[in-house]
């Protein structure tokens, strides 16, 4: 009784806070579902979201929500410049090279960030309110972060399915030596898709910041947990990553009524590979 | 063009064997010919008072990595900046003066260990043997600690500790190490006397990190709570990395807590107190480590108030003469006010415990060689197992024994806790031992 | 003489170790003693992971877990049941062995980003579960007594020796690693990485030749776990399982060149070296791990074979000895 109490309490939580983990993962499986490449600058991305919106209410004392936005441009950007510099090169290369690319952006990134920023943590001091629903409290932060979230789940849905560039990334992910016969402008379309998936990387950073002290080596962790986001709701399905996300938080959110909350990794993990083994191609995918 | 890429290809493969190759240039340039121990060995210092002074000047180089980058590097530098302002202020002094007339001056040699035991122990080899450090001082962290130990130990190098406070890195049988931190198992003692005064009926929830230095406070507070009666509904350890405290704050309120010890480090730890704050926990009292000892906390806002910690020195809680006098030992160095000017005036910030610990490290290496009227290692180490002086950083004693050697036993803590003054600044006061206290404890901490 | 001519491409790599080695005993100086051992550790551990990922094809991304699982085991048995440190190198390297055969047989099914992300999982399970293993410390995790180092003659004379056998391990591992390559065994592994479904039509049986693959690149690493933690005198679990230490294994393999001998050898010599000259660099202090990841980047951009892969297609003549 006392622990269907306390999960009930946790529930709500673990819920919002999944909108957000699922928003960064959707960024890791578009990327993967596009193109095949497993992008190991996504952690500083979201860091980098993450001091945007640092920059923007604490030394330009703007309202955080504000800076969504400029994020997401500056993401979108940042994503087609590192797709052009170092992605686009290997795309057809040896199975490993972009793994290595990516990497190498990572260290570009942490190593830039470290000498300016330094590793220590620092905090965005907002608050958005709270109320209570029952014995839980719910963060008005959390409840925002959940709606924008849900704003460009709806956006890439219609992107991806309603426009023509939308379209063209898709037939692009399903084969893209057919589409690159039927004329879609391939290159343009795959630095576009990397472009997005960063952005998406860096609106999560920087609606984490709004919960979370953080520093220049956060983004590992949320890396790790959008990789077994991603898996949970199938590799290179961007939909699926918001479930996932939302499992993956819940989990977070009802574990630790249970057992001690230090056991929350190894179940997480354990499931993951449960999963990759079970069915590959996610919770969600079709079964092969 | 295809030739173009091959002469870039076959540069960059000579320049990745050149790396490879390429010798690790110290810091700083080894110090000048006169080593430190041609001095001993030439002048037997009092047996000769007969020997025609010669002011000579001798550099004593003092090696230690410090975490520049990575998870230590808050308190870290704090370190590195007090060790940094005691050698200025003896070198501006003049050096210490022995008895035979030689100076001794202070160099500083120091790497980047990056929070990371990888390379620990290559860069304090370098030190030694590269940049011939004399004296070492101990990374920042129990961990990065227990691996420098034994390249001090195995060249037989002194090895001061600040911030390593976990208590098993004594008790290996090495007798280099010598422990300024009032060691781990003993940090949150002073915390449940105060409890037992204020409130002998709390229900205490205990919530560390999962680590190696917060359990060893909690493995060293779990019987003395006992002892005194209190009762705890909660124990739980959470992983280095959790952001997210939500569940685990669920999990206090659910047990009926009242005050909560705990904590970790600091990023964690500011985590944990924004969230405490956020979420309305209603605790009377909540003690956290290492981060609300730091001046960065207050950057949480209202979240700070009331929270405590037990922090290794306080200004407003320094140890003065009279202290000393009283106990009937030796005042040595500068008083609390006169170390905190300085400070400021170098960095333009408060000390923290860390800063004084980094200080203090640096003073007690000076005592040691004024009293050793040398700068031997052996009689340096001597000097430092007999040494029982009194520094505005409070006791400082060894203990000698075999089992433990080189743990800290002179030196007591003292509790803070964050509260507002009367133009509503957040301030670090003290709260406990009820002696040194500059004002009463916040208990209950008003809710948000 | 043919026979000669034959092994030819273990002369370099041996010679390579060998004088690695003897570099700090001919200068006779600790600091490059402790320098090179870093080295010699990575060339261990990149040599045994060449053999899954450069023969076998398999990206491994968390690697480090036998490091880790080798070394807590081997150090549990040297402070808790009082082996020797030959004993516990033994066991640490059998630990990782069976660990790596259980975990084989079960994730090798997978394949390409899906086994990477397995073995990313497998290593982040471990260490949250080691983390909180009381038997082997849980968080505090292990600290050796001194009185260890004392039947190895103390803390100096142990270290040497520790440099000793680092240097034996890293020259087994690329014997082993050249055995593999120039077996029939071999034959079979870089078959799977050409086209597994082809060699097993071929009639390689793949999964029992990957899973020995997976169990001979993991025992090395446990040993080196072992004698690393035993040098450093104590062992965390956040210090046993560095998944960023993991990805550099990678990196260093795929700079020196995947699927050769030698390539893993001067991959961790030049990443290793690399690094100890950026992070120790007045110069270079504050941002080495930018300039650490511009070079990568060029040469993934540039060279993407690795050096030695480029060299042997470059200069035909040398493929021989560069095997």
């Amino acid at each position: 009784m006392q622990q269907l109490n306390l999960l009930l309490t946790s529930l709500p939580d673990g819920l919002l806070l999944g909108f957000v983990y699922g928003l960064a993962a959707m960024g890791l499986t578009l990327i993967w579902g596009v193109m095949n490449v497993i992008n190991l600058s996504h952690g500083p991305i979201i860091t980098l979201g993450m001091f945007s919106t640092f920059f923007i209410y604490t030394r330009l004392g703007l309202n955080p929500y504000i800076g969504v936005l400029p994020i997401a441009l500056v993401g979108l950007l940042l994503g087609i410049l590192i797709y052009t510099a170092a992605v686009h090169r290997v795309i057809n290369g040896p199975h490993l090279s972009s793994l290595l690319a990516t990497f190498s952006v990572n260290m570009i990134i942490i190593g830039l960030g470290t000498a300016a920023l330094t590793t220590s943590p620092y905090n965005v001091d907002f608050s958005a309110g709270s109320f209570k629903l029952g014995n839980a409290t719910i963060l008005g932060t959390r409840i925002i972060a959940a709606i924008v979230t849900l704003a460009f789940t709806g956006g890439l849905y219609l992107f991806l399915y309603r426009t023509r560039p939308g379209k063209f990334i898709r037939a692009v992910a399903n084969n893209r030596a057919a589409a690159e016969l039927m004329g879609v402008p391939s290159t343009r379309i795959l630095a576009l898709s990397f472009g997005i998936g960063t952005m998406l990387a860096a609106v999560a950073g920087g609606l984490i910041a709004t919960f979370f002290p953080f520093s220049i080596l956060s983004g590992s962790g949320y890396e790790l947990k959008s990789f077994v986001i991603g898996v949970l709701g199938g590799l290179g399905n961007p939909i699926g990553a918001l479930f996932g996300g939302l499992i993956l938080g819940i989990l977070e959110g009802i574990i630790p009524a249970f057992i001690e909350s230090s056991w929350v990794p190894v179940i997480e993990f354990v499931l993951f590979i449960f999963i990759l083994l079970v069915r590959p191609s996610g919770l969600f995918g079709a079964k092969k | 063009m295809k030739r173009s890429s091959t002469i870039l290809t076959i540069v960059l493969i000579l320049g990745l064997l050149l790396a490879g190759c390429g010798g690790n240039p110290p810091t700083e340039k080894p110090p000048e010919p006169a080593a430190p121990t041609q001095v001993e060995s030439s002048v037997p210092a009092q047996e000769q008072p007969t020997t025609p002074p010669q002011p000579k000047e001798v550099t004593v180089v003092i090696g230690f990595t410090s975490s520049l980058t990575g998870a230590q590097e808050v308190s870290s530098k704090r370190q590195v900046n007090g060790l940094n302002l005691w050698m200025q202020q003896v070198n501006d002094a003049g050096g210490i003066k022995l008895s035979d007339g030689t100076v001794v001056k202070f160099k500083a040699v120091t790497y980047d260990d990056e929070s990371n035991k990888e390379r620990v122990q290559e860069l304090y080899t370098r030190l030694i043997t590269e940049d011939k450090a004399d004296f070492l001082i101990s990374p920042y962290s129990s961990g990065l600690t227990a691996a420098a130990s034994i390249i001090a130990e195995q060249n037989g190098k002194i090895m001061i500790t600040a911030g390593a406070a976990e208590d098993d890195a004594y008790k290996t049988g090495n007798t280099s190490l010598f422990q300024l931190y009032t060691p781990g198992s003993q940090y949150l003692l002073s915390t449940v006397d105060m409890l037992k005064t204020l409130d002998p009926s709390a229900k205490i929830a205990i919530v560390h990190e999962n680590d190696k230095f917060s359990t060893a406070v909690v493995e060293g507070l779990k019987p003395y709570l006992a002892e005194q009666g209190f009762e705890v509904v909660l124990e739980e350890g959470y992983a280095s990395d959790t952001t997210d405290f939500g569940p685990i704050i669920n999990k206090i309120v659910d047990s009926g807590a009242t005050v909560l010890l705990g904590g970790g480090h600091y990023p964690d730890g500011s985590t944990f107190a924004r969230q405490l704050y956020e979420r309305k926990a209603g605790l009377k009292f909540i003690s956290l480590l290492v981060a609300p000892a730091d001046s960065k906390f207050p950057e949480l806002g209202e979240a700070a108030l009331g929270i405590a910690t037990s922090s290794q020195w306080e200004l407003s809680a320094t140890h003065t003469p009279e202290e000393a006098a009283a106990l009937g030992k030796e005042f040595y160095g500068p008083t609390g006010q006169e170390f905190a000017v300085a400070y400021e005036t170098m960095t333009g910030d408060k000390p923290t415990y860390h800063v004084a610990g980094g200080y203090t490290a640096g003073l007690i290496l000076q005592k040691a060689i004024e009293e050793a009227d040398s700068v031997d290692p052996e009689e340096v180490r001597t000097a430092l197992e007999a040494m029982d002086i009194f520094t505005f950083w409070g006791g400082v004693k060894f203990d000698i024994s075999t089992e433990a050697h080189g743990l800290q036993v002179g030196h007591d803590m003292v509790v803070a806790q964050w509260q507002k003054n009367e133009v509503g600044e957040l301030k670090r006061l003290v709260i406990w031992p009820a002696d040194v206290a500059t004002i009463q404890p916040l208990y209950p901490i008003p809710s948000p | 003489m043919n026979a000669w001519k034959k092994h030819l491409g273990i002369v370099l790599p041996l010679l390579t170790v060998t004088a690695l080695a003897l570099w700090p005993v001919v200068t006779d100086n600790p600091a490059n003693r402790e320098s090179v051992f870093t080295i010699l550790k990575a060339v261990a551990l990149a040599s045994s992971l060449n053999i899954l990922l450069g023969y076998t094809g398999y990206v491994s991304f968390g690697h480090i877990v036998f490091y880790g699982f080798g070394g807590y085991v081997g150090i549990y048995l040297l402070t808790e049941k009082g082996w020797s440190l030959g004993e516990a190198l033994l066991a640490g390297g059998v630990a990782s062995g069976l660990l790596a055969l259980l975990l084989g047989s079960a994730i090798l099914r997978l394949r390409g980003a899906y086994f990477a992300l397995a073995t990313i999982g497998v290593n982040e399970a471990m260490r949250a579960f080691i983390n909180n293993f009381e038997l082997f410390g849980g968080p505090t995790g292990i600290t050796l007594k001194f009185s260890v180092y004392k039947e190895y003659g103390g803390a100096a004379q142990a270290l040497q020796t520790a440099f000793y056998i680092g240097a034996g391990l890293a020259l087994l591992a690329l014997i082993l690693s050249y055995m593999v390559r120039s077996s029939k065994f071999g034959l079979g592994l870089l078959a799977i990485r050409e086209n597994e479904d082809a060699a097993e039509v071929m009639g390689v049986v793949t999964p029992r030749a990957k899973t020995w693959a997976y169990v001979l690149s993991a025992i090395i690493p446990g040993m080196v776990g072992v004698l690393f933690f035993f040098k450093n005198g104590n062992v965390e679990p956040h210090d046993a399982f560095p998944l960023h230490s993991s990805i550099e294994l990678l990196v260093m393999v795929m700079l020196g060149g995947q699927g050769t001998v030698f390539g893993p050898i001067l991959g961790a010599f030049a990443y290793q070296g690399m690094r100890g000259y950026l992070v120790t660099s007045p110069v270079f202090k504050d941002i080495q791990l930018s300039v650490s990841g511009v070079l990568l980047l060029v040469i993934v951009l540039f060279i993407p074979a690795g050096a030695i892969g480029w060299l042997r297609h470059r200069i035909p003549p040398l493929r021989r000895l560069l095997a």
